[in-house]
């Protein structure tokens, strides 16, 4: 089968079929294409992530899904010898370019990884650092703020009693719930989640997934990945992404009962990657 | 294929051979302890702490040599841990992979394994022979450059092992550099970078060469950084090769002192680090 590097996939209409009216999309990429030195890693992806929606990035290992999570929040300009071509556009202004700072975008499109990052701190200065980071809160408001995000979060009432204890002592699940907390604290536009339930067990992992659907009312959420099941049951729209290129998106009832594409369709089925 | 016999022998034989070096190497180490300890002790008496160095048969002490060492061992901290600190965050935040970092860590580790005398020669030549004289400066800075390469070595080491993804998630959060370096890379290396630079401090206790020609050695009693200054290397340096029973006895004391510094150092750095951890 024969993907010329210009198919464009539209998915306004498809989004329009399984959600509300869609507004503008929160991010449109345009024409980005990324190199890991000489590696052309992302060949021309065109792709629109609707806002406060779940969009799910699913694919083998290797072919882009985390790559492009990384471009999102210009993660990769943290290596030299990473390149990124092309544009993304957040609320229509170019997140590559040079008129939004990487402190800014990232404030405004926060990441919580595979494998829980707590800091060797407390739990409160956990989330302290990142407000911190932006905004100059009095104690009573950071304390507020803190309480905030733990709740939404659905942790809170795990935590607030040793608020003040390190955050190492918590267990791998709480882990990655105080770094989505954490990350709601800067109270970010879009939420990238790098396979967030890989290490964790089923009870944790679906405690993330039932949170997953409570962000969404306010958050715009992209996440990658390898669980199908979990494509299936958190995200609105679904992308499927093969050697560097998006091979077909939509929503994901469709794409996981009846894609569109023969290599969609070998994937789910489990016929390779 | 070797037979299951002769596998278990070649254990066995391997085994034996370094459980017996490991034995050997003990051995030595005692018996330093224990020829320091029984000359040492005996030596040691409130006179050591409270009296400044004397001419022999007059009843001194290595209080003068205690402070000088102190001081300068102190002075060479302030100045080389901020200096090493800084260049090993350099080298494991700035400087891997590139040129910059692979010639800076290159010329550290050859100064991590330079002769200590030559360092004194450097610093004499740099500062003795211009300023018309030894010095505490002079000494301190000399014991500052023997310090700087292993608090650069220990600092890059640890923060080394910090994982990239802790890094990467407080960038993640908006935060610049300095912010990732100094409130989450640090903090997650304290226990190491302290390890290191208590090692460091060890190292400099230790060491006369660098002294001889610095600071020289102070028989009086003074704490001006500007005037030759007393050490307990230099101490016994002089005292441990004098035909003088009292100065002899001086000097088991002081190397009982400084072996007995070096190692409360070594179990505290250890201490924290099972802490911190």
């Amino acid at each position: 089968m024969n993907f010329a590097p210009e198919t464009s996939i539209d998915i306004a209409s498809a989004v329009n079929r399984a959600t509300a009216p869609s507004a503008e999309p929160k991010l449109k990429v345009e024409k980005l294409n990324f190199y890991y030195g000489d590696n052309h890693a992302l060949k021309n992806i065109n792709f629109d992530i609707p806002e406060k929606r779940v969009t799910a990035m699913i694919g083998p290992s290797g072919c882009g899904k985390s790559t492009l999570l990384r471009i999102f929040n210009r993660m990769y300009q943290l290596y030299p010898g990473q390149r990124a071509e092309g544009k993304i556009l957040l609320d229509g202004a170019d997140l590559l370019g040079k008129q939004l700072d990487s402190t800014v975008v990232r404030s405004r499109i926060g990441m919580v990884f595979q494998k829980p990052t707590p800091f060797p701190m407390s739990i409160y200065d956990n989330i302290a650092f990142g407000v911190k980071l932006h905004e100059s809160l009095g104690k009573a408001a950071m304390d507020e703020r803190v309480e905030w995000c733990l709740r939404k979060a659905a942790i809170w009432e795990e935590t607030k009693d040793r608020l003040h204890t390190s955050a190492l002592g918590m267990s791998g699940g709480q882990q990655q719930r105080l770094c989505i907390a954490r990350t709601i604290a800067v109270r970010p536009e879009v939420i990238l989640l790098d396979e967030p339930t890989s290490a964790l067990d089923p009870i944790s992992t679906s405690k993330i997934e039932d949170l997953i659907d409570e962000l969404k009312q306010e958050f715009t959420i992209v996440i990658v990945t390898h669980n199908m099941q979990q494509a299936a049951r958190c995200a609105d729209i679904t992308s499927f992404f093969y050697l560097g290129e998006l091979i077909e998106v939509g929503p994901s009832n469709e794409i996981f009962t009846n894609p569109r594409e023969a290599r969609t369709r070998d994937y789910i089925t489990g016929r390779f990657g | 294929m070797a037979s299951l016999a002769r596998r278990r022998a070649t254990d066995y034989a391997v085994k034996a051979i370094s459980t017996g070096f490991a034995a050997l190497s003990l051995v030595f180490l005692a018996w330093i302890l224990w020829t320091l300890l029984s000359r040492g002790l005996p030596a040691l008496g409130p006179h050591v702490f409270t009296k400044i160095t004397a001419p022999p048969g007059a009843g001194g002490g290595l209080l003068n040599a205690i402070v000088g060492s102190l001081i300068q061992i102190g002075v060479a901290l302030v100045i080389g841990t901020p200096i090493g600190l800084m260049c090993g965050t350099f080298l494991s935040e700035n400087g891997r992979g590139t040129h910059v970092g692979n010639a800076v860590r290159f010329v550290n580790d050859v100064l991590l394994s330079a002769p200590s005398i030559l360092i004194g020669l450097f610093v004499y030549q740099l500062l003795v022979v211009p300023f018309g004289g030894f010095s505490g400066w002079a000494g301190s800075i000399a014991l500052a450059i023997l310090v700087i390469p292993v608090v650069v070595r220990t600092t890059e080491d640890m923060l080394n092992l910090v994982p990239i993804g802790l890094r990467e998630a407080a960038f993640a959060l908006g935060a610049p550099q300095w912010k990732v370096v100094t409130f989450v890379t640090w903090r997650a290396a304290r226990a190491g970078i302290v390890t290191g630079i208590l090692l460091a401090l060890a190292r400099a206790a230790g060491e006369t060469a660098p002294l001889l020609f610095t600071s020289l050695g102070n028989n009086g009693w003074s704490i001006s950084l500007n005037a030759p200054m007393a050490s307990l290397p230099i101490a016994i340096y002089q005292y441990a090769a004098s035909p003088f029973e009292d100065w002899v006895a001086l000097a088991w004391a002081g190397a009982l002192i400084i072996t007995v510094g070096v190692l409360t150092l070594n179990i505290l750095s250890r201490l924290v680090l099972a802490k911190m951890k």
